[in-house]
This record gives C-alpha cells, structure tokens and sequence, in this order.
C-alpha cells in the first residue's frame, strides 16, 4: 500500500521526476569516473610488491650509479636476486606517442618480475636475441605491431635512433599489470653507448632486488644504502611500493583537485534533487493538511516525502552505476596511454550507492521540515 | 518590455528557495569549470613569462628539455660567437652556459619533489631581468653557495635563507632569495654552474642562453647554428622552448575540466529545467491573463527564457565570485614534461571570465527553451480554466 503511494507521487509529475533521475545519474557518473581516475593513477603503486626494493641514486632519477655496485649489492645479506636497468625515455615517430621504454638486464628482470607472462618460446627468442624487444600487449595493439616486427624508437635521454625487433609480447598475470611497457636489453644500450659516448657506458638508473625474507625489507634497504655512504654516488633504496608511491606524491596537487572536484559533483545533485523535493512538498501542502486533519502523524508524512525522494536518488544511483561501466572504456579509449590500468572497482560502486543514498536523505530533509511544521489552517490556505 | 524584465526577476525573488538551489547548482558548475581554465591559465602563463623574446636557447638536438640535453664547451665556444648574439657591458657576448639537473628535496609536508638546480653563468642575471634578490645577498661565483627562488624557500625544509643544502658530498650555504614573479625560476634553486659541475662529475654543460641583438636574428642564428656540421644542435626562442614545456599538462587539463564540465552542465541544464517547467506550471493563470490582456506569444516566450538566463548568469556570477578567491592559492606540482617540480597559481583572465559567463547563460537558455516554448505555447482559454 505505501510503496503504491509512493510510486503513484514519483510519478504525478512524471517530466519532472525523470529529469531529476537524470540529473542524480548523470552526478553519480561523474563521481565514479572521477574516483576511477584517481584510482588509475594509484595503479601503479597498487600493482607494486612491498617485498622488492628499488634503488636509486640519492640525488635524483637523473643521476645514474656506476655498474660495478651490481656486485657489492648482490653481496648484501637477505638479497636474493638483482636486476637492473636504464629509464630509456625515447619516442616512436613522434614526441606525442609518449610510452614507457626501459633498458633491462633481461634475465634477472623477468625472474623478479613473474607477472609478465611470457610464452616460453618468444620468452627464449628475446633472450637470444641482443637486438630483441618485449613489448606490452596493449602496448603492440596500439601501434599495430607484430613480433618479428622491426621498430625504431627516436632517442632524448641516449640520442639516435634505435633499432629492435620485437620478439616477444607480454600479458599481465593480474588486471593492474601495465601492459604499455617496452623493455629490451640493457647491453645493448651500453655496447652502443661505449663506441659513441664512452663516458656515460657502464651507468646504471635503477638496481631492483628481490629479498629473500619480507619481513627483513626495510634492513636490507639500509644495509645496501650504507654499503654506498660517502660514496660519488651515494643510493636511495626503498621499497617499490614507496617507489611507486613518490611518484604519485608529485602530483598530488591535482589529486588533490579532482578528489576536491567529486566532492563538489555530489553537493551538485544534492541541489537538483533538494530541488524537486522542495517542489513537490510545495505543491503537495494542503495534501499534507488534510492528512494531518485525519489523524496520520509526522511519521508518516516524513514516510511520504523521504520515500519518494529515496525512489528518485535510487532510480539514479542505478542509472548512473549502469552508465559508469561504459562511459570508463570510453574513457580508457580516449586517455589509455596516460592511464595504463583503468578499471571501475567494486569499492567505487559502493561510493556510488553510498553518495546516491545520501542524496535521498538529505533532499528530503530540509522540505520535510517546512511539510511537518506547517499548521493545518495554514496548510489548507496555502497555494503551491 | 520593461515590465517583463520586472516580471522575470520578481518572480526569481517570488520563489527564493528553488531560485537559490537552482542557482547554487549552476554556480557549482561554473566554479569547476572556470578553476580548470584558471589552473591550465596560470600554468601556461608561468611558463610563457618564464622565457624572453630576446633570448634564444641551445640545445642538443632531440633532446625536450634542458635536463636532458648536453652541450659541449667546444659547441657553447661556437655558439657565443655567432654575429647575432648581443654584447654585455663588458663587451663580452651575452651567453650563459648553464647546466641544469634535478635534484630529490622533501617538501615541508614530507613528500618528495624534483626541483630544479640551474648552474648559471655571469651574462645569466642580465638575461633574467625579471629575476630580483628579496632577501640576503647574490651567490658569489667560484663559491659554495646557491641563491634559491621564492617558492622553493617558502615550501622545501632545508632551503631557507642561511640553511646549507647538501648536495653531492658538498655542503650548499643559501645566501640569497630571489623573487621571479609568476615565472618557473621562482621554483628553482640556482649556483655556479662550474660549481655545480665539478661536485656532479659533468663535462659538459645542458644548455647555452644567448641575448639577441635585435629578436628578429633568430632565424638565421637558427639556420646558421643547425647547418653547422661541428654542432648537434637546436636553436629555440626563449618563450617558445618554455610554451612547450607547458603544453602537455595544460592539455591535460583543459581536457579534465571539459570532460568534467560537460558531464556537470547536463546536471546543471536538468536542474534549470525542473524549475522552468515547474515555474510554467504554476503560472499557467498567468500566463492566460497576460495572454488575455494582449501579450503576444513571442513575449511570453521572452519572458521565461530571460528568467531562466538570469538564473543561469546568478549562479555563474556567484561561482566565478568563488572562483576568484582561488587566485590566492598556489599550486605546486610535477610538470609531467620536464619531470621537475613548478609552482603556479590559479590565474583568472578576462577570456576565462566571459567564457564561464557566457557558459552560465548558455546553460540557463538550454534548461530554459523547452519550458518557455511550453508556455508560449499554451491556449488562452484552456490556461485561464485550469487557474
């Protein structure tokens, strides 16, 4: 009986209730793709292990450290396996086509990291092969590439233009895999740095390694960091998580911003949903005093308006979690090589319903108020 | 005419709540929408007033950034004795060589940052003339000292004026703070760039600065320079190399602020129309008197669409007064370019203000054309017995 009375009231203006469920969906979409945005840019520190490590030289990224630290590393206690590698940081056929492109000690790095899976035949043609490239799937999808393919990347950090072949391609083991990466050998890099500029051969951007004990992590980061103290390269060891986590402290002015922004959008609905309420309650006041007349109470009167106003931000919330799913492959179209891993998480559905549910109490509230205060002659009087 | 108007706006006083939530709607929206273009504005213009017109910069060639790229002492000789470059007061030419890299300082909340060591030359400050000391004195060249901008000493721990910065294994003392006004030098720390290259084990320099005699020589410094067999260089005017430094975060975020605008507006022109229809609805006797006492359809159509467009220009005078009060913010973040920290603030301009205003009245016309179409369209009699 109530539900009917309270569908019957959502629909007396069917116009107006649609366009309200529109504008609450429409809110709640925005909020969800901008909390998957923000999500996108943790992808990295959430697809990170806090059991390896990454260290770096102490004054910047730019810096590099000398090769030969690969062994005093390797020597360090509780470190089981060390790779290493160089941010290459070059193009292919235009500045715009930005991916990521390392140069990687190819063995160990592949041991570190079992989450690109690799077929065990292209997995052997890449080693063998000191011109070989592995290349993300998404990554070859993007550029039409096929393995066997020749490609040239455009150098800015090691100037000229590089030639590989892609030999192998790699899928992530989970959804937060990057799969926009390009790797390739790290000695080729460095025989071609030693005939055109032997002073930056042998020179190494990062060293990861892969502990042994978990527990002892934070330890061993000290202990190689000290092995390296008052050195001309002093290091910076910490684990990938935090790594990763630094990356995304740079810019957390705009994080900050669009976290601000998702905030706003749901005050913005609150406004359109209040909106409506406040009309209807408005239309509906002699109704209100000739309910009161005949003995029904403010409970059920707030049952009236809360309910109704409950069905419109539900009939949204839904709408606009419906919506989200497309609207972010659309949006991954769009953006995908600055986002790498952009996926709707359940949490965010839950945010989602939290947000639209709030909406329906608090659009209800302040009308409610004025519909539970009004005495009934002046309710009788009253014209909407 | 004018009695319309009155109408219009009597009305909007008539029925303040909704007016104030419809209004307060759109004026959330304009908000968003005129701090995105303020934000992408005051990065752009940051990075715009940091170059001259009368400055060109070296580079190596390929290289996008200054961090990247390495000039040779033999290359920077070449270079500083082209025709084009302007004499100093000394008479010397007008070039600094200098070498810039990035260097890892934790910010006063904790997190890291990548700030910009720029290594400067003698000629540096006579081709920065926007750069002026605030505090302490200028660095002393063949010392241990760096002078820092504005913002690095105002949001780093240990770049204060009197602090000691260490650096490679040597200890920096900050004697002076430097004031670049809205400029990317206001978020750099500068030293002697032979300093700074012996402590970093470099050779060669990043980049050469030289002062033009006259900023129509460019191009054929240009093409005298790149033609150049001994050289692997790019010549660029001062001002373009830093408009390209800005241009893929301003990109991305005008892309954000429009993705987000557009999806808010729907929001905003839904909520305009809910109260325009319910504005029509409760009228309709009104609407038949005023038809009755010979209003023609044309004006009462005019007359709900002018209502609905000042809702629409309330609510985006009342976000763009918001927005305003964001100019005094500064934010501060990686450049996802040059991958080094720059600080900028909200900056609101004329074109971001007519744009946001006219996008309020855009939207108050959108949520307004259907209903005021309504109205017009109704039939006297009908209008006059539902009253």
């Amino acid at each position: 009986m109530l539900l009917k009375i309270l569908f019957r009231n959502a629909l007396r203006h069917r116009l107006r209730s649609t366009l309200t469920v529109i504008g609450v969906a429409v809110a709640i979409l925005a909020f969800g793709l901008l909390r998957t945005v923000v999500d996108a840019w943790y992808a990295g520190v959430e697809a990170s292990s806090s059991t390896r490590l990454v260290t770096r030289n102490a004054i910047s990224l730019i810096f590099p450290m000398p090769l030969s630290y690969y062994e005093r590393i390797r020597r360090v206690e509780n470190v089981e396996i060390v790779s290493y590698g160089n941010w290459f940081g070059a193009y292919y056929k235009e500045e715009k086509n930005f991916f990521a492109n390392f140069a990687v000690q190819a063995e160990t790095y592949l041991q570190i990291y079992p989450e690109f899976v690799i077929t065990e035949e292209q997995k052997h043609d890449f080693l063998a092969d000191r011109k070989g490239a592995l290349v993300g799937a998404k990554l070859a999808e993007r550029f039409g590439w096929r393995v066997g393919d020749t490609v040239t990347l455009i150098g800015t950090i090691f100037p000229g233009n590089w030639e590989f072949t892609i030999r192998a391609l790699y899928r992530g083991r989970t959804r937060s895999v990057d799969e926009f990466q390009f790797l390739f050998h790290w000695d080729y890099l460095n025989e071609t740095l030693k005939e055109s500029m032997p002073d930056r051969a042998d020179q190494v951007g990062f060293f990861f390694e892969d502990v042994e004990t978990p527990e002892f992590a934070a330890a061993t980061a000290r202990a190689i960091d000290s092995q390296f103290k008052n050195s001309m390269a002093e290091t910076l060891t910490e684990t990938e998580k935090a790594f990763q986590m630094g990356f995304v402290a740079m810019s957390e002015a705009i994080l900050m911003i669009i976290q601000l922004v998702s905030l706003v959008v749901i005050f913005i609905i609150l406004a359109v949903a209040a909106n409506t309420m406040a009309m209807s309650v408005r239309e509906r006041m002699r109704e209100y005093a000739v309910l009161k007349t005949l003995g029904f109470g403010g409970l059920w009167l707030a049952t009236l308006v809360l309910g109704e106003s409950m069905l419109i931000a539900a009939a949204g919330g839904l709408l606009g979690i419906a919506l989200t799913f497309p609207a972010a492959a659309a949006f991954r179209e769009a953006v995908g090589q600055f986002f790498p891993v952009f996926v709707v998480t359940r949490q965010t559905v839950l945010l989602d319903a939290l947000a639209a549910l709030s909406v329906g109490l608090l659009a209800a509230a302040f009308p409610l108020w004025t519909a539970l205060r009004v005495r009934i002659a002046d309710g009788l009087r009253r014209i909407g | 005419m004018r009695l319309l108007l009155f109408y219009s706006l009597r009305n909007l006083l008539a029925r303040r709540m909704t007016t104030v939530l419809t209004a307060g709607g759109m004026a959330l929206v304009v908000f968003v929408f005129a701090a995105m273009l303020m934000l992408a504005a005051g990065l752009e213009q940051t990075l715009v007033d940091t170059g001259s017109i009368e400055n060109a910069v070296v580079l190596r060639r390929s290289s996008e950034t200054e961090v990247q790229s390495s000039i040779e002492r033999r290359e920077a000789a070449i270079a500083e004795v082209q025709p084009e470059v302007a004499l100093g007061d000394d008479g010397r030419p007008l070039a600094a060589r200098e070498s810039v890299v990035l260097f890892t300082l934790e910010k006063r909340n904790g997190s890291p940052a990548n700030v910009t060591i720029r290594g400067i030359d003698e000629p540096s400050l006579a081709l920065r003339p926007q750069v002026r000391l605030v505090a302490g004195r200028p660095l002393r060249f063949g010392a241990q000292e760096v002078m820092v901008g504005d913002k690095v000493a105002g949001s780093y721990a240990s770049a204060g004026l009197g602090d000691s910065l260490r650096l490679a294994q040597r200890d920096w003392r900050v004697v002076g703070v430097f004031d670049a006004g809205n400029t990317a030098f206001s978020s750099e720390i500068w030293g002697d760039a032979d300093q700074l290259m012996q402590a970093f084990r470099r050779q060669a320099y990043s980049v050469v600065v030289l002062g033009l005699r006259d900023p129509a020589g460019l191009d054929a410094l240009k093409a005298r320079l790149e033609a150049d067999p001994r050289l692997q260089v790019e010549v660029l005017r001062e001002d373009v190399y830093y408009r390209e430094q800005s241009e893929m975060m301003a990109t991305f975020l005008r892309i954000l602020g429009i993705a987000l605008t557009a999806i808010f507006s729907t929001g905003a022109v839904v909520g305009a129309m809910i109260t325009m229809y319910a504005a029509v609805a409760n009228r309709v006797g009104e609407i038949g008197t005023l038809r009755a006492l010979g209003f023609g359809r044309g004006i009462i159509l005019t007359a709900f669409l002018l209502e609905s467009v000042f809702l629409g220009l309330l609510g985006g005078l009342v976000g763009l007064l918001a927005a305003s009060l964001l100019t005094v913010i500064d934010v501060s973040t990686t450049n996802f370019q040059t991958f080094s920290e720059l600080a900028f603030s909200f900056t609101l301009g004329l074109d971001t203000i007519l744009q946001a205003l006219g996008f309020s009245v855009f939207m108050g016309f959108v949520g307004g054309a259907l209903p005021a179409y309504r109205a017009a369209r109704m039939e006297i009699l009908t209008a006059l017995r539902e009253a």
